[in-house]
């Protein structure tokens, strides 16, 4: 099943702090593939923590690992990811005249590929 | 770890652009590390428990190391042939390698410019439409009784501004502590910041503005309708409590993030904020301030718009500074293939822009430096290895709130400054454009010399 949602990067503490031993390392490639979603969404998606999802939209596409988050926490229709390397693959060079591309609030597609 | 350490008093951690500079730091003598930084957060502890002296060339050119010299003079040329050449960065070094940065864009007739574009760039914007009301982190310690946090999570992007300046802290008119203060966040989501807030509110995913907007008619008097609640997720109870809690306190501030400015609506909502912030005045002292990220990106606006009279985005093809957002900005100089070579200084473009830019990258001839292998060094025609700003190199940073800091060294690095490698680069770029251009430029080159 898949369904367009919104996709937010922003900063968890685990990825402050791994981004200071090297982009390179383990703990922040694990940490930046993460995705959260809450998990109303994910029952209806079909979706298990620790299951792998493919996001992609026009512009291309990245691969990673369900985290599940209450209800309350966060809302339906959106899903909450590490600042990273993956979101680059789903990044518009656009910046419609502001020097930003979009990089919060991006529409994805988001698609069950493996179950853990 | 060796019993042969010192310690350093005052330090100033550079992670953040909180910049606090009450670290105390235990610095191993012999195995060259800090093996303590007392008042350190998270961020912070990490920050100084990873760098170390790297164990790599101090220059590489194609990944074979070479002197620092022949990369010198293998950057200069690069920059000097090329016809559009762009410099960014800087949110990681002293503000005395940024100078130089934005002298060999102007000597280069090239274009600077800094993380602010993909960070609070849009804020930049907005405040050159609608003004800034300033203000000092002191300030907000010792005066402000409400603290509003808009689109962002200080708790793990600015851990001690709650507790240093902003929420737990005592101050000359706030001697309760956060018992003084009224605490609102306003956010998409549940974030970590969460429990230091007296009010939550959520509102809907980018709808900030229309709820900046509605607040801002409500201050002005006007009448809003309760189907606000439909388009904001908010209900017309809570904005006009908000609203009341605003006009009545005696010092309010916001704070707010990039969940304002990365998100649709960029500078518009920016200003809205700025906007609210002025119509305030009419009622009480009212200040916004843009949390900014990066230890000195704060630094990074200031030289540059002392430099060229603009923040960021700065081009200097026609031999004075120009400014346009959307044309010189990073992000669009490279992913519309305009840059025809590159000069990555104390940042990852490569880790975080999108891909269109990075595939550029990989096109052109790319200058880095940093401290630490990244994602961009890798791409490096010309790589250098510099020393860790605040850790191995002393310097002036600004922190948030514009006030500049004089940095402490830790303890000495094999590798350069970005400053000193800047600084060569600069003088040789002199030489070949006076060669190139002739002899009009000899001005110039008695001028710096």
């Amino acid at each position: 099943m898949t369904e367009t949602m919104i996709l937010i990067p922003g900063r968890t503490n685990e990825q402050g702090t791994a981004l200071n031993k090297g982009k390179f390392k383990q703990e922040y490639q694990t940490e930046t593939a993460m995705l959260d979603i809450n998990t109303d969404e994910m029952k209806r998606l079909g979706l298990e923590e620790g299951d792998q999802v493919r996001l992609s939209n026009e512009v291309g596409e990245t691969v990673v690992t369900c985290r599940g988050k209450k209800p309350e926490d966060l809302p339906n229709g959106v899903l909450f990811i590490p600042y990273g390397p993956p979101t680059t693959h789903l990044m518009s060079g656009e910046t419609y005249g502001s020097g930003m591309p979009v990089s919060k609030h991006m529409e994805v597609t988001i698609e069950k590929i493996a179950v853990k | 770890m060796s019993e042969n350490t010192r310690i350093v008093k005052n330090a100033t951690c550079t992670f953040c652009g909180c910049l606090c500079d009450d670290m105390e730091l235990t610095v191993d003598i012999d195995e060259n590390r800090i093996t303590k930084a007392k008042n350190a957060c998270t961020l912070g502890r990490a920050w100084y428990a990873e760098h170390v002296i790297e164990d790599q060339p101090a220059a590489m050119i194609d990944g074979k190391e070479v002197s620092v010299e022949a990369a010198i003079e293998e950057a200069a040329q690069v920059l000097t042939r090329a016809k559009f050449p762009i410099i960014y960065g800087l949110s990681d070094t002293t503000s005395e390698a940024q100078q130089e940065a934005v002298a060999i864009a102007d000597y280069m007739h090239g274009t600077i410019d800094t993380t602010t574009s993909v960070c609070h760039g849009p804020t930049g914007m907005a405040f050159q439409g609608v003004g800034e009301s300033t203000m000092t982190l002191g300030e907000v310690k010792n005066r402000a009784d409400l603290v509003i946090f808009w689109g962002g999570n200080p708790a793990v992007s600015h851990p001690r501004l709650f507790t240093r300046y902003a929420v737990t802290t005592t101050g000359m008119f706030t001697p309760g502590g956060k018992k003084d203060r009224t605490i609102v966040l306003v956010d998409i989501r549940k974030t970590a910041s969460e429990p230091v807030a007296n009010i939550n509110i959520r509102v809907k995913p980018g709808k900030d503005f229309e709820m900046l907007w509605a607040l801002r008619a409500l201050v002005k008097g006007k009448k809003i309708d309760p189907s606000i609640e439909k388009v904001t997720g908010v209900s017309l109870e809570v904005l006009q409590d908000l609203v009341e809690r605003m006009k009545n306190c005696r010092y309010g501030v916001i704070f707010f993030g990039m969940g304002l400015t990365m998100a649709r609506g960029r500078h518009f909502n920016s200003g809205a904020l700025q906007s609210l912030a002025t119509d305030l005045n009419e009622f009480t002292h009212f200040v916004v301030k843009p949390a900014r990220g990066h230890g000195n990106v704060t630094g990074g606006d200031n030289v540059v718009s002392w430099s060229t009279g603009y923040p960021f985005g700065v081009n200097f093809n026609l031999g004075y500074p120009r400014f346009n957002p959307g044309e010189y900005t990073t992000v669009d100089t490279l992913s519309n293939g305009d840059a025809d070579a590159a000069m990555f200084i104390a940042c990852d473009p490569a880790s975080n822009f999108p891909k269109a830019a990075i595939e550029h990258m990989k096109r052109i001839p790319v200058i880095t430096l940093d401290p630490k292998h990244t994602m961009t060094s890798s791409l490096a025609h010309v790589a250098f290895t510099t020393s860790t700003y605040g850790i191995n190199t002393g310097g002036t940073v600004y922190r948030m709130d514009d006030v500049p800091i004089s940095l402490r060294k830790a303890y000495d690095s094999p590798f350069p400054s970005d400053e000193k490698i800047l600084t060569a680069i600069k003088n040789r770029v002199i030489e070949l454009t006076h060669a190139k251009r002739g002899a009009s430029d000899t001005r110039e080159k008695r001028k710096v010399a």
